[in-house]
């Protein structure tokens, strides 16, 4: 990492004497606006931030995800999901299409290695049954129709685990809704088996919307980290799970 | 009697105008047919009886990259060269079939003269005329040799057993009538011949441009019956679907390279990206898939001819100036979302943000590039030279149509540029 900044460094000097050399005399004015261009990780993803959030921090209102924070294997799949076709969003395809995969790992581990504060916590909207049934389908599941608790793979604390899953919390609602419908649909798809599509199936629209509209108004610590790896398999064989 | 006498001399003059005029059509039929197999040898036809050397593989292997087979004869997420993909065409879609040498589905039963026939003649296994979608209209230039090559390296990918789309297209364009009338009309099998006054190197970019590069399949105008006298113009034209304009290599004030220093051209086509200009929209496919895998000698020969395409500037115009509001409008929207990285006076960083005073995608005639880059934003491709690329957001999740014309017209008409002003509805007809 370190010879991986001195490098970054290196190429930024040296592109920026670059750049004097061709530029004729620039006007005072032009000087300031090309130094607030910079080599780096960061300026590359200002293509990403004006949906996601300066520095991929996006609240828990809107459609926008999160991507702060992900688990780097968890994010690089969405990047090569998008690019290859299994999700579907023209804005996502269009910016990946023309991505190598070492490029897509490094933007994944990027936003990965953010540690940003999370939104506060949400008014959850939800009457207590309902508060109770999104509880239990988070923690508890529901054995009786195959369908396993949230937290036994995206961690104990909804956090997220390690290498590639997710954590849910302080995404926005709508977009957990449409994530939920587009895996019943078809619409999204992981690498297979794709467990995930599996259990959206097994969900009642009303399940769909409750855990949605729960999950969207928790908050999380800043510094909370994904849960690590464990060797406990997962209560499903997913095809995106170990990689 | 007179009456009966007139009467069977109407008859007798109809009869022979119908005689005459099925005459007629039968001579234009057979014309149409004629022209349809002209010049076709006789086809060897069985599977060869040795396997093709490691050689001849790797080499039809990189004439493939050359060609960007796998650019349409692979679907979105699909196995590479198993078909799929559908090519937008103003009569409706062609879709790409299964090249993959599976005997059922793909092209495993076909011989390497057949296969020579498809890419020179531009027809199938059995006969049937195959859509211009396909380039045979460049590809006819291709060498025997080089197409025994391509042969040999897609025999040796794996087999995938996977169905062809059928073609999704309007009557009467539908038909083997229609497309051999399109091709009486456009298509002339044809052979590469190197210019004796030319540099080898000149000739072998000359091959690649014309034959399997297919350029001239996008960068040439097209009239109303989707026809174009290939590889003599370059003139730019609408992409077929006319999401984006093909800008012409005849034009200095396109895409024409005419005044570049050889080694930028060389570094565009292969790294995607030069200090001064960077490649979006389908080139930037073309780069990703196809030509940054060229050797560097094949990509200096391309830019060796590109440069000597004859220049045909369009007569300058005065464009409309756009109205102060318009220009005020677009200037706020430039200054919140644009200036950061553009810069106040759109001179942009070298090799990491296009300029945009005296970018030639901005000033285009035509606006489609423009908007498309202002709504999608995109990266730059991938390459070796250019591992991290930048890029830029897709500003039409944030900007409204009107915000678009207002920013697209303002740099239009800023530091110096000068095109065409752009209106809102300019923006929603573009798809």
């Amino acid at each position: 990492m370190d010879m991986k900044r001195f490098f970054n460094f290196l190429l930024a000097a040296s592109l920026t004497a670059f750049t004097a050399s061709v530029q004729a005399q620039p006007t005072p004015a032009a000087q300031s606006a090309t130094a607030t261009v910079h080599d780096t990780m960061a300026q590359r993803m200002q293509a990403c931030v004006m949906c996601h959030g300066q520095q991929g921090r996006a609240t828990n209102t809107g459609y926008f995800p999160r991507i702060a924070g992900k688990p780097e294997g968890y994010l690089f799949n969405q990047l090569k999901n998008f690019r290859d076709g299994r999700r579907r969003n023209r804005a996502m395809h269009h910016l990946t299409r023309h991505m190598s995969d070492e490029y897509l790992r490094n933007i994944a581990r990027y936003f990965s290695e953010l540690d940003l504060p999370y939104p506060p916590a949400a008014v959850q909207g939800l009457s207590e049954p309902q508060r109770q049934t999104a509880e239990r389908l988070v923690f508890q599941g529901a054995p009786e129709r195959q369908i396993p608790a949230c937290a036994s793979c995206h961690g104990s604390q909804m956090t997220g685990r390690l290498p590639a899953m997710p954590g849910l919390l302080t995404l926005p609602a709508d977009y957990l809704i449409a994530q939920l419908g587009a895996w019943r649909t078809g619409l999204r798809a992981a690498a297979a088996p794709d467990c995930m599509a599996e259990i959206a199936k097994r969900l009642s629209n009303d399940e769909v919307s409750v855990v949605a509209r729960w999950l969207s108004a928790q908050t999380l610590a800043t510094g909370t980290k994904p849960e690590a790896a464990s060797a406990q398999p997962l209560p499903l064989h997913c095809g995106s799970g170990n990689q | 009697m007179n009456i009966l006498n007139l009467r069977r001399r109407a008859w007798r003059s109809a009869a022979l105008v119908l005689a005459l005029a099925l005459m007629l059509a039968l001579v234009l039929a057979a014309g149409v047919a004629w022209l349809n197999v002209r010049g076709e040898a006789p086809l060897e036809a069985g599977l060869p009886a040795t396997p093709a050397s490691p050689d001849l593989i790797e080499r039809g292997a990189y004439l493939a990259r050359a060609g960007n087979c796998m650019g349409c004869h692979t679907s979105l997420g699909g196995t590479p060269l198993a078909g799929g993909r559908g090519v937008e065409t103003p009569f409706g879609t062609v879709f790409a079939p299964n090249i993959t040498p599976d005997l059922k589905t793909g092209i495993g039963s076909w011989s390497a003269g057949e296969f020579w026939r498809s890419l020179h003649h531009g027809r199938s296994k059995d006969g049937r005329l195959l859509y211009p979608a396909f380039p045979y209209p460049s590809f006819t230039q291709v060498s025997r040799e080089d197409s025994d090559a391509l042969y040999a390296f897609l025999r040796s990918v794996p087999a995938v057993e996977q169905a062809n789309t059928p073609h999704a297209l309007r009557f009467p364009y539908n038909t083997q009538a229609a497309l051999a009338v399109w091709r009486a009309l456009y298509f002339r099998p044809g052979t590469f011949e190197p210019e004796a006054g030319q540099s080898a190197e000149w000739n072998r970019g000359k091959y690649l441009t014309q034959g399997l590069g297919h350029c001239a399949a996008c960068h040439s105008g097209r009239d109303a019956l989707g026809g174009t006298r290939l590889n003599a113009a370059f003139a730019g034209g609408l992409m077929p679907g006319a999401h984006w304009y093909a800008p012409s290599l005849a034009s200095p004030d396109e895409a024409g390279v005419q005044r570049w220093p050889r080694d930028q051209v060389v570094r565009l086509i292969k790294d995607g990206v030069t200090p001064h200009a960077s490649v979006s929209g389908p080139m930037a496919e073309v780069v990703f898939s196809s030509t940054q895998h060229l050797s560097e000698q094949d990509v200096e020969a391309m830019a060796i001819y590109l440069a000597s395409i004859p220049v045909r500037a369009k007569p300058p115009v005065m464009p409309r100036p756009a109205e102060g509001a318009t220009m005020l409008a677009g200037g706020k929207v430039y200054e919140q979302h644009c200036a950061a990285c553009h810069g106040e006076q759109g001179q942009g960083a070298p090799g990491m943000v296009p300029a945009l005073a005296g970018n030639r995608a901005v000033t285009l005639d035509s606006h489609i590039n423009v908007v498309q880059t202002i709504r999608q934003g995109g990266f730059m491709p991938t390459t070796a030279g250019n591992r991290q690329p930048f890029g830029m957001p897709p500003y039409g999740q944030l900007l409204s149509h009107d915000e678009i014309a207002a920013v697209a017209t303002f740099i239009r008409q800023s530091w110096g540029n000068a095109a065409a002003p752009v209106s809102a509805l300019d923006v929603l007809q573009v798809d």
